[in-house]
């Protein structure tokens, strides 16, 4: 019997698991795929304080400095790079935008500064002419998110975590004292268990606890060029937030920003939607013209499963004593490590460093309630 | 966005027979090809440029002269010179064409795609005057240009005699061929090759030619090393074992050369297969990951494919399963009716077994063994765009690595401009062998638009701010 079980091994599932056993825990990961193969691996890594929710951003500062602290307790810097980022308005109307969402930021602890257009490409040359008012965030950076599996896989074997990839759970049963997960491999029980299941939670928790907290699948495409000589140097993006845009220390430039493609959690990301990915490389474009030049070499898909805010939940179940949640926010990987210490303080009996997120605020009635409540006399069975 | 009953996807002998069949049917065709010309590798069209004494070394060019005037009058759109980077249910295909990224739309697919050249790496692979086997053909084929000479001739399979061959006749020289199979599979496959007596009695003629002209052909043999500096000047040949593992101590042979043609067999060309969601399994002997379709090439709802792309069979299986595909799809769009199907197809599926038995001997000879892949160095290179050694696979395999898709992510292999069309059967091989998975269990990389890089300054055109389509923002 185990301490604690995880389900999902993403950046929160894993960073839990991790601070558990740290503490002391015996502590057992499932994950239906590899570690972070999907949104914690494939986002673009961009670890930028000026694209995070003005209420988020105490949480994303301390995401931050544990990014920055990686060596520390990852035992590798997973790729950390802080070279400032700028933020670009194009018209007047945007201008208005980015100025009242940095002050929002700004007001919330976020060291973000407004710059003038030339100021804006004396920072980054790489710049067009055309932004006509920018902010400024020296913490900004970004990490390799495609080496957090690997990295977390070590972490955890040295934190002595049980790590099952490619251990998909047909279902979560509630025992005294307990909890236990059916696998193809034989059940595994915990006294306790975190769901952290990325976009395929709220299924796991309809199907095993009757709670429906619907999530938005977001379906974003990231792309990357192929290797350039320097054509930039700081994290770029827009006021709008629809561009993320770096270039890594390899050369290529990575693109991103929540441009959608189709996909689903049965199916994962399947097919990229050609005119978004136009529109994201147009706008990457406008903002560093040197990248008219470059070939894209491949474009992917991240599932991200957003809470209807899109706001985090953090915290135990209702009604399913020591069943725990983490997930729901938009952009997790920045703020994914912190959260699961934060998780992991709460589950420990600690009082969490900043408030957790109660879930119970996304929970609505299951649709099958909501449907016998609904219904409507004309409407077909 | 142009319309079409059907786009086909690839101009080779499935391709072009399965555009002329639909067209027979009355079917508004599409035919994408990469090419100046239809034609594909086999039946690739010389350059207009050629005099006809230098076309003398293009085999199969007859067949693909005829094929590619039935295609021209067939009235299908040829759209040559285009190269498509994504194919989607619906259907919809995006091609880079040659004056612009163009979408096309169509109520039908066939995929038609071909192979490429498997080539398992060794040191100095990546030297100046190293080429596919495949790239020798389309030099000889469409330009009658040769490597320079002395030219090493390595790998396995029939394309191994014929660039040899090809080299010789126009005017080139063959230092050695180093074929990995040993005389006695060659008889050994006799029974499922006797279907083609003139196919047969070629590659007898290729054999007989090269002793003729003496030139050495060691048999269960690899090469251990390719030699140079600024390029290549000596390979370094090794005995093999019957998994294609190098004896160990066993005699090795330098042989001087100034150039190497290489290749390890054909792998079914299936990223648009992937994409599209179509299901594959693993079948060495067909070539590798094969798409799960029917026996007349359907592999769901409007969607077919045909020739080396469903399986290594060969030219001659690949045009019958062309005309297949066009009948289905005429069939599907309601020009043709289930009985004049039957009827058609009844026809064609004695010659297209008869066909495909010839072509499954020949894509068994050329499946890969597992020695091959095994034996390679730590230091060797596998992946050359991003310079991913051996040594790094089985480092992240160590550190728990266990589908392709993990290996991708954790070491960058396959993630180069190529997108793993090169390196992908030697790094799967890899992670299966030292993690004692089977292929199927290592998977496959999951398919990433654009299947070609698509340059940004093509593929953007001329736009204005207010050209870009913005998505609805999200919440502050």
């Amino acid at each position: 019997m185990h301490d604690t079980l995880v389900v999902g091994g993403g950046v929160m599932g894993c960073a839990v698991a991790l601070h558990l056993a740290r503490a002391g825990q015996r502590v057992v990961l499932l994950e239906k795929g590899g570690l972070c193969m999907q949104a914690s691996g494939v986002n673009a890594g961009t670890l930028a304080i000026q694209i995070k929710r003005a209420a988020l951003i105490p949480y994303a500062l301390r995401g931050w400095e544990m990014w920055s602290d990686a060596r520390q307790w990852l035992g590798s810097d997973a790729g950390f790079h802080q070279v400032g980022g700028v933020t670009l308005a194009f018209t007047q109307e945007e201008a208005e935008m980015l100025a009242e969402r940095m002050e929002a930021r700004r007001r919330n602890g976020a060291p973000i500064e407004m710059v003038g257009s030339n100021r804006a490409r004396e920072l980054e040359p790489g710049l067009s002419d055309k932004p006509v008012l920018a902010s400024w965030c020296a913490l900004d950076g970004y990490a390799s998110s495609n080496e957090l599996g690997m990295l977390f896989r070590a972490a955890l074997a040295n934190a002595d975590v049980e790590v099952r990839e490619f251990a998909s759970v047909d279902a979560i049963d509630r025992l005294s004292g307990g909890y236990t997960a059916r696998t193809l491999a034989g059940p595994v029980s915990a006294s306790r268990v975190v769901l952290a299941g990325g976009m395929w939670l709220e299924a796991l928790l309809k199907r095993d606890f009757g709670i429906h907290i619907p999530l938005i699948c977001r379906v974003n495409q990231v792309s990357v060029t192929e290797r350039m000589p320097p054509i930039m140097r700081r994290v770029v993006g827009v006021a709008t937030g629809q561009l993320t845009l770096k270039q890594s220390q390899n050369g290529t430039v990575i693109i991103g920003g929540g441009w959608q493609g189709k996909g689903d959690p049965e199916r994962g990301g399947y097919e990229v939607i050609p005119e978004n990915l136009i529109g994201n490389l147009r706008l990457a474009s406008y903002a560093v013209p040197a990248l008219r030049k470059a070939r894209v070499v491949r474009t992917w898909l991240g599932l991200e499963g957003n809470t209807e805010d899109a706001m985090p939940i953090v915290g135990e179940l209702p009604g399913a004593p020591n069943a725990f949640v983490i997930g729901g926010v938009r952009g997790g990987f920045t703020i994914g490590p912190f959260m699961g210490m934060l998780l992991a303080q709460h589950i420990l009996g600690q009082q969490p460093e900043m408030p957790i997120f109660d879930p119970t605020r996304a929970i609505v009635p299951s649709p099958s309630a909501a449907g016998k409540t609904t219904r409507r006399p004309d409407s077909a069975s | 966005m142009s319309r079409y009953d059907v786009i086909i996807l690839g101009g080779g002998p499935a391709g072009m027979r399965a555009a002329i069949t639909a067209r027979q049917h009355g079917l508004d065709v599409a035919v994408i090809d990469e090419g100046q010309r239809p034609g594909g590798q086999i039946y690739r069209a010389p350059s207009r440029d050629l005099q006809p004494h230098e076309r003398a070394g293009a085999t199969d060019l007859a067949q693909g002269e005829r094929l590619r005037a039935a295609v021209a009058e067939s009235g299908a759109h040829l759209l040559t010179r285009h190269r498509a980077w994504a194919a989607a249910p619906g259907i919809r295909v995006d091609c880079i064409a040659p004056d612009g990224p163009i979408s096309l739309e169509a109520d039908a697919l066939i995929l038609a795609t071909g192979t490429i050249e498997r080539v398992i790496p060794m040191p100095g692979l990546t030297l100046p005057g190293v080429i596919g086997l495949a790239a020798a053909t389309i030099l000889l084929k469409a330009h009658a240009v040769v490597p320079g000479g002395p030219t090493v001739v390595a790998g396995v399979g029939p394309l191994l005699y014929a660039v040899a061959a090809g080299i010789g006749k126009a005017g080139g020289r063959v230092a050695a061929v180093v074929d990995l199979l040993a005389p006695s599979e060659w008889a050994g496959a006799l029974l499922g090759l006797i279907s083609r007596p003139d196919l047969l009695a070629r590659g007898a003629g290729w054999m007989a030619g090269l002793r003729r002209a003496g030139v050495p052909i060691h048999h269960r043999a690899t090469l251990a090393a390719i030699h140079g500096g600024r390029g290549v000047e000596a390979v370094e040949i090794a005995p093999v074992a019957a998994d294609w593992s190098m004896i160990p101590g066993g005699p090795q042979s330098r042989i001087a050369a100034a150039s190497v043609a290489v290749g390890h067999g054909l792998v079914p060309a299936t990223e648009f297969a992937r994409l599209m969601g179509v299901a594959h399994r693993y079948d060495a002997a067909r070539g590798g990951w094969v798409p799960e379709v029917s026996e007349d090439g359907r592999a769901g709802e409007n969607l077919y494919i045909a020739g080396d792309c469903a399986g290594v069979s060969g030219a001659a299986a690949a045009e019958l399963a062309g005309s297949l595909a066009g009948l289905g799809v005429a069939r599907d769009l309601g020009r043709i009716s289930d009985d004049t199907y039957e009827k058609l197809t009844a026809r064609l599926r004695p010659s297209l077994r008869r066909a495909q038995r010839f072509g499954w001997t020949i894509s068994a000879m050329m499946a890969l063994r597992p020695g091959l892949a095994c034996g390679i160095a730590p230091k060797t290179i596998v992946c050359r765009c991003e310079d991913i050694s051996r040594q790094a696979i089985d480092n992240a395999v160590a550190g728990g690595v266990r589908h392709v898709n993990q290996l991708k992510s954790t070491t960058r292999c396959g993630m180069g401009p190529c997108q793993g069309r090169s390196c992908a059967d030697a790094a799967a091989e890899i992670v299966a062998a030292n993690t004692g998975l089977s292929r199927e269990a290592v998977g496959i990389w999951t398919p990433r638009v654009p299947l070609r890089p698509i340059p940004l300054e093509i593929a953007l055109g001329d736009f204005t701010y207010a050209d870009i389509p913005w998505p609805p923002m999200l919440p502050a």
